[in-house]
């Protein structure tokens, strides 16, 4: 649908989140082999493929959430506006604040509605309640979320259904103002009602923020995203305008994956 | 068919063996209620031992066997809790982590008149506490350390890995992600350690033995290096010394009853804080 519109319409685009020659490994196993791509601005990019390809530790390096797993290793160099993220000098909590993340299954804190989103604006060193309040606000309305729990911001946020939930983490997400949101298969444990809320409001966001969906669902990557990487076994088979990878795919793998037949 | 019975027998058995349990929880609390509602009135309350223990009442050994739970609680809970964080949260995993993971174990293996006579020589004798409440829960604190971390322990690793990761990635220092996700998470299950903890403390006669306990005192304890009665060692001293046994073990049914009551409120009290925070946020 708008894929077509907005592809036709391509310029030289900014790019965010450049990787280069990118190889990571979880212990022997090498899991991703020898990455190139670009990220770019205020667009949409997917990433694809079948399960165990990579895909979602390759955007999990993208703010450096792979820290967290013991026994990895890097090469290569993944820059965020020029500057190696992996670099010695770069702050990681600067570098997570700028690029944002939403989970594969909805993650809310068990706190209140409004704790769950004021939450990264007080680690941030926000002690303001005005500001805190309106950014809130804000963050919940952009998420298309405010609408339905304006009269419940003090209840627990376990209290929303899956899609809510998923929102209002969209929504925290939001409130620390990110450049880069990267959504790790944002929708795999939502219904169809509550997926199609989500790519709207990703479609929406794309406007103001730099996005990258990891998803299992080729009609979700081909509905949402500008641009779109096929992986395959920790490769990056192709990589290219949505509309040309559904079309006209140049690799076979990726033709076959496409028409389903594996995956 | 023949396999609907065997299994019919099993879960009979099973059956069974829940009801011998409870039959003896529910024994114990009639035995106690029944040899001791007869000591309780308003005086036994309220007002110290006269002529010989067997007369008067056995406020000072309540009031002492608080202070004494209260201090044990309050030295064993943060310092367990901080161990427990420091083993899940920070602590390389490996060898040394077992080791001190083991260590801990055995520590709640120690008999409790090991914890007593170890009370006895290091906060009695050579930190010079005396024979006093602060050796006394010390000395228990110790011994309901290891029971706390463990429980603590459990509690931290129950909270979900995900709600770590999304601390972490709206830019949360692991330390903010600890003080402000994690914790308060897992607050109701270190909270459990420090129930189970308290009926612990409470109850053991061991280690205030040689620590804090005294046989008789007139008045309530003025500092925390006073000596002190406490329930338990009352009731030993009561079934043990003197020379009316007839209303000495009256009176002991009597102590065990407070005893009983006590701990079950404190249990109580903090139980129902722990579902109040829990069906707060729809656990």
């Amino acid at each position: 649908m708008s894929g077509m519109h907005r592809g036709a319409s391509m310029d030289i685009k900014l790019a965010r989140i450049s990787v280069e020659n990118l190889n990571f490994y979880y212990g022997a196993k090498h899991a991703l082999k020898s990455i190139n791509m670009n990220i770019y601005e205020k667009q949409v990019t997917a990433i694809i493929g079948p399960s165990g390809c990579g895909k979602s530790t390759l955007i999990r390096l993208f703010n450096r959430m792979n820290d967290l797993v013991p026994n990895t290793r890097l090469e290569g160099m993944i820059n965020l506006d020029g500057r190696d993220i992996n670099a010695p000098n770069m702050d990681v909590v600067d570098i997570r604040r700028r690029v944002g993340m939403v989970f594969q299954k909805p993650n809310p804190f068990p706190k209140t509605i409004f704790q769950n989103i004021s939450y990264g604006l007080e680690i941030g060193g926000q002690t303001d309640k005005n500001i805190i309040e309106s950014k809130v606000v804000e963050a919940l309305k952009k998420a298309a979320l405010w609408d339905e729990v304006k009269d419940r911001l003090t209840e627990s946020a376990l209290m929303l259904s899956g899609g809510q939930q998923q929102r209002l983490c969209i929504a925290r997400c939001l409130a620390v103002e990110p450049e880069v949101i990267l959504f790790d298969e944002p929708c795999a444990s939502l219904d169809p009602i509550s997926t199609k809320k989500i790519e709207e409001l990703i479609l929406e966001l794309e406007k103001d923020y730099t996005i990258v969906i990891v998803t299992h669902n080729m009609q979700q990557a081909a509905r949402v995203s500008d641009y779109t990487a096929f992986m395959y076994l920790g490769e990056l088979v192709e990589f290219g305008l949505t509309d040309k990878i559904f079309t006209v795919p140049k690799d076979k793998r990726t033709e076959e994956y496409l028409s389903g037949k594996f995956g | 068919m023949k396999n609907k019975t065997i299994q019919k027998i099993g879960f009979s058995v099973l059956f069974a063996c829940i009801i011998i349990t409870i039959m003896f929880l529910c024994s114990i609390i009639y035995f106690i209620v029944v040899r001791g509602i007869g000591s309780i009135s308003w005086e036994f309350l309220t007002e110290a031992p006269r002529h010989a223990m067997t007369q008067g009442g056995v406020a000072p050994a309540i009031i002492g066997t608080f202070y004494l739970t209260l201090g044990a609680v309050l030295f064993a809970l943060p310092l367990g809790a901080a161990c427990a964080i420091y083993l899940t949260e920070y602590s390389p995993k490996g060898y040394a982590v077992n080791i001190i993971r083991m260590s801990i174990n055995n520590l709640a293996g120690v008999p409790s008149v090991v914890f007593g006579l170890f009370g006895l020589a290091v906060f009695v004798k050579f930190l010079g506490f005396g024979v006093s409440i602060l050796s006394g829960s010390l000395t228990l604190g110790i011994l309901i350390l290891p029971g706390i971390i463990s429980a603590a322990q459990e509690a931290l690793t129950a909270v979900p890995f995900s709600l770590r990761e999304a601390s972490l990635a709206l830019g949360a220092t692991q330390w903010q992600t600890i003080r402000k996700v994690v914790l308060p998470t897992a607050l109701p299950g270190i909270m459990t350690g420090a129930i189970l903890g308290v009926g612990r403390a409470a109850g053991e006669t061991a280690p205030i033995l040689f620590t804090a306990a005294t046989f008789y005192t007139r008045g309530y304890p003025g500092s925390v290096l006073s000596e002190t009665m406490a329930l338990p060692y009352h009731i030993y001293a009561l079934m043990t010394e003197g020379t009316h046994p007839a209303q000495q073990t009256a009176i002991a049914y009597g102590c065990s009853l407070i005893l009983l009551v006590l701990v079950l409120v404190v249990s109580g009290g903090a139980i129902y804080v722990r579902h109040a925070q829990r069906s707060k946020y729809g656990y």
